[in-house]
This record gives C-alpha cells, sequence and structure tokens, in this order.
C-alpha cells in the first residue's frame, strides 16, 4: 500500500522479490545494498537462517530523488523461497506495490520457478490483487550458469503477460539495477494512473 | 491501484501529541505509532535514538508473525506484546486493528503504568486513525500525482 505522507513529503512504496528458494532474491539485495551510496540506502536487514537461507525477509530502505515535492522511498523485501515457509510468503506480500519475479534459469529449476509462480498468483488472490495488473518485473538469475535455459523458453513459460523482464547475474550485479528502476518506474506510473 | 494512505499535517500532528503526552505520562523513553505495513507515521521521546526505519519493519514483521500464531489457533490476534530486556523493555500493542503503537521504557516507568496509560492513548488513536483512514479515500487526496511525468520517473536514476 502506498503511503503519502504530507506532513513529512514523502511517498513510501513496497516492493517484493519473490521466487524460489535460492534464485537469487537476498543476492539482489545485498547487491544494490553494497552499491548504493549511504544517503540513500537505510541499514538492510536480514533475518535468515544459520545457512543463510532467508527465515522471516530481508528488508532495505532507499530513499530515491523527489517527485513533485515528495521524497520516494522504497521498502524492499525478500519473501523466503524455500517451500514450507508458504505462510512467511504470505505475510510479507501483504500491502504489496510492486513485485520482481526472480527465476532461477538453471534448466533443473523449471519446474521450481513455476509453483512459486503459482504460489504468488495465488497468495496474491488472497490480498485481493491481481497478477493481471499490480506492477511487476521478471528477471531471469544465474544467466552465468552453463545449464541456463534459452531465455525464449523461460518467456514463455513464466511470462505470459509480456511484463518487462530482464537477464541477470546477480552475484556479479548485472541487471541488478535495471530490474529494479524498472519495477520503480513501474510503481510510480501505478501511483499515477490512480490518482484521484 | 491499491489502496492509499494518506497521512495530512494535521493527523500527523494528532497522532505526534498522542506519542509525547504517552512519554509523559507513562514515563517511557520513546514512543512510535507504526503503520501495520511497517511504515512509521510520528513518533515521541528520544526517537532519534534508535534506527526508526528499522525498528517500523521489524515490528510490523513481528506483529504480522504473531497475528499468523494467532489465526492459526483460532484466536483474532493476540493484541499486546511485551519483550523484556536488562536495562529496557518494549510494549507493542496493535491499536484499532491498523496502527501498532510501540512504547520503550526502562526502570523508570512499569509495565502496569504503561499497560494503563497505553489503554487510554489507544481510544484516541483509534479515532485519530478512523479520520485519517476516511480523509485517504477523498477524492483529491492523490490529485497532484497525477501530474507524475515519466521525465519526474526518470530523473529519479540518473545515469
Ligand atoms: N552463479 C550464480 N550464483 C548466484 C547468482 N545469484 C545468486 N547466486 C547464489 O545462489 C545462492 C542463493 O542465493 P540467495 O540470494 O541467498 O537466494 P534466495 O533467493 O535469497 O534464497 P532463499 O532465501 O532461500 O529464498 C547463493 O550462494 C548465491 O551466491 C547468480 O546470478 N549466479
Ligand atoms: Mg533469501
Amino acid at each position: 500500500m502506498v503511503t503519502i505522507n504530507y506532513a513529512q513529503r514523502e511517498i513510501h512504496c513496497k516492493i517484493v522479490y519473490y521466487g524460489p528458494g535460492l534464485c537469487g532474491k537476498t543476492t539482489n539485495l545485498k547487491f544494490i545494498y553494497d552499491k548504493t551510496s549511504p544517503k540513500v540506502k537505510g541499514r538492510m536487514i536480514s533475518l535468515a537462517t544459520e545457512a543463510e537461507r532467508t527465515l522471516f525477509f530481508d528488508f532495505l530502505p532507499l530513499s530515491l530523488g523527489e517527485i513533485k515535492g515528495f521524497r520516494t522511498r522504497f521498502h524492499l523485501y525478500t519473501v523466503p523461497g524455500q517451500v514450507f515457509y508458504a505462510a512467511s510468503r504470505k505475510l510479507i506480500l501483504k500491502n504489496v506495490d510492486g513485485v520482481v519475479f526472480v527465476a532461477d534459469s538453471q534448466v533443473q529449476r523449471m519446474e521450481a520457478n513455476q509453483e512459486s509462480l503459482d504460489d504468488l498468483k495465488r497468495n496474491l488472490r488472497e490480498e485481493n490483487l491481481d497478477i493481471d495488473s499490480i506492477p511487476m518485473v521478471i528477471q531471469y538469475n544465474k544467466r552465468d550458469l552453463p545449464n541456463a535455459a534459452p531465455t525464449a523458453e523461460m518467456s514463455s513459460l513464466l511470462n505470459p503477460w509480456r511484463r518487462p523482464e530482464f537477464l541477470a547475474t546477480a552475484t556479479t550485479g548485472y541487471g541488478v539495477f535495471d530490474t529494479l528502476k524498472e519495477i520503480s518506474k513501474l510503481v510510480l506510473q501505478n501511483i499515477r494512473k490512480g490518482a484521484r | 491501484m491499491t489502496a492509499t494512505l494518506v497521512l495530512y499535517d494535521d493527523e500527523f500532528r494528532r497522532i505526534t501529541q498522542v506519542c509525547d503526552r504517552l512519554v509523559r505520562e507513562a514515563n517511557a523513553r520513546i514512543v512510535y505509532v507504526i503503520d501495520k505495513n511497517g511504515q512509521l507515521l510520528a513518533s515521541g521521546g528520544d526517537a532519534d535514538r534508535v534506527d526508526s526505519t528499522s525498528l517500523a519493519s521489524l515490528v510490523a514483521g513481528e506483529m504480522a508473525a504473531t497475528g499468523g500464531l494467532a489465526r492459526l489457533i483460532g484466536e483474532n490476534d493476540f493484541s499486546v506484546l511485551f519483550h523484556e530486556g536488562v536495562k529496557e523493555n518494549l510494549h507493542i500493542s496493535l491499536v484499532g486493528g491498523r496502527v501498532i503503537l510501540v512504547v520503550l521504557f526502562d526502570k523508570r516507568s512499569s509495565l502496569g503504568l504503561v499497560r494503563l496509560r497505553v489503554k487510554k492513548c489507544a481510544e484516541e488513536l483509534v479515532q485519530i486513525i478512523d479520520v485519517l483512514l476516511q480523509r485517504s479515500q477523498m477524492p483529491g487526496a492523490t490529485a497532484q500525482f497525477a501530474e507524475i511525468t515519466d521525465d519526474d520517473i526518470d530523473n529519479l536514476f540518473p545515469e
């Protein structure tokens, strides 16, 4: 849910990185954190297991420039991708304004990608949000791996809506900021569309 | 667009007043009012001492998890959480099902006093939040964002 704060002249949006376990959601946030200046970012919080799997969520607040005199603040969250954390994923998704679906390009993870996308659809529907209309971009991550599936194949499987899609290697940062910029734009455009 | 919450100066001032008063009456160190979504709405007391953005998102996450637990066992919600530390304590409560009131206090106060004062302030907060929610729905609340241009958006991402 977008919050417009006239008192502080700020506008807040929530962006959630979704996708199957180990697809690279946390790595996306870490790269963004590492590469943004301290002026722009707040502290990054990771609630993770000892093995560095996300347990509840990662959180990274970003403060971008101003729009119409309002400072734009984006709160980035990741969900825990492991299947059995379903209940937590649902909680993190509440009141989301934009979704980045991170898919794992490795051929043997296609089924996991598909399952995670179905899980996303279901959870959005329960929140009365529609995957057909919510701002969303798709990221095909781990392009550096030799067993990466062809993009066209992934696209027809995971992106029937023809949403903006990006190739990425989150460990090196390739595609990470392009993804972030696009989802931020879509969220702001959506605010414009809903303005009344 | 999904629902938008709009916080105007009036309500911001009124919520801040409630926070300040609660700090005084409960002998607390800091009071925060946080949207269930994890956005800080207002605070009172020595709020700058703590990273309030982090605190707000963690508290909201905790409240969400607690709500999930409650529903799992057939409760509607657990409305109060209490964390006892060596020096400082946190009293966290869900107000009007919509916002979270966080009170940080030390040995100059007590759980009993905090609980009592929170109850009183909560009623007032509910009223303010109701107004805030109504105003958020009114036409014109987000009108100026109809004027956002593509350039405005591009300018957020220099390079
Ligand atoms: N080769 C390669 N490895 C990657 C890439 N992105 C992430 N990884 C690695 O994949 C592993 C899992 O990455 P995470 O970012 O923790 O995955 P996650 O999606 O947050 O996983 P969960 O928290 O379990 O949902 C780590 O060892 C990363 O270094 C990539 O683009 N290429
Ligand atoms: Mg993770």
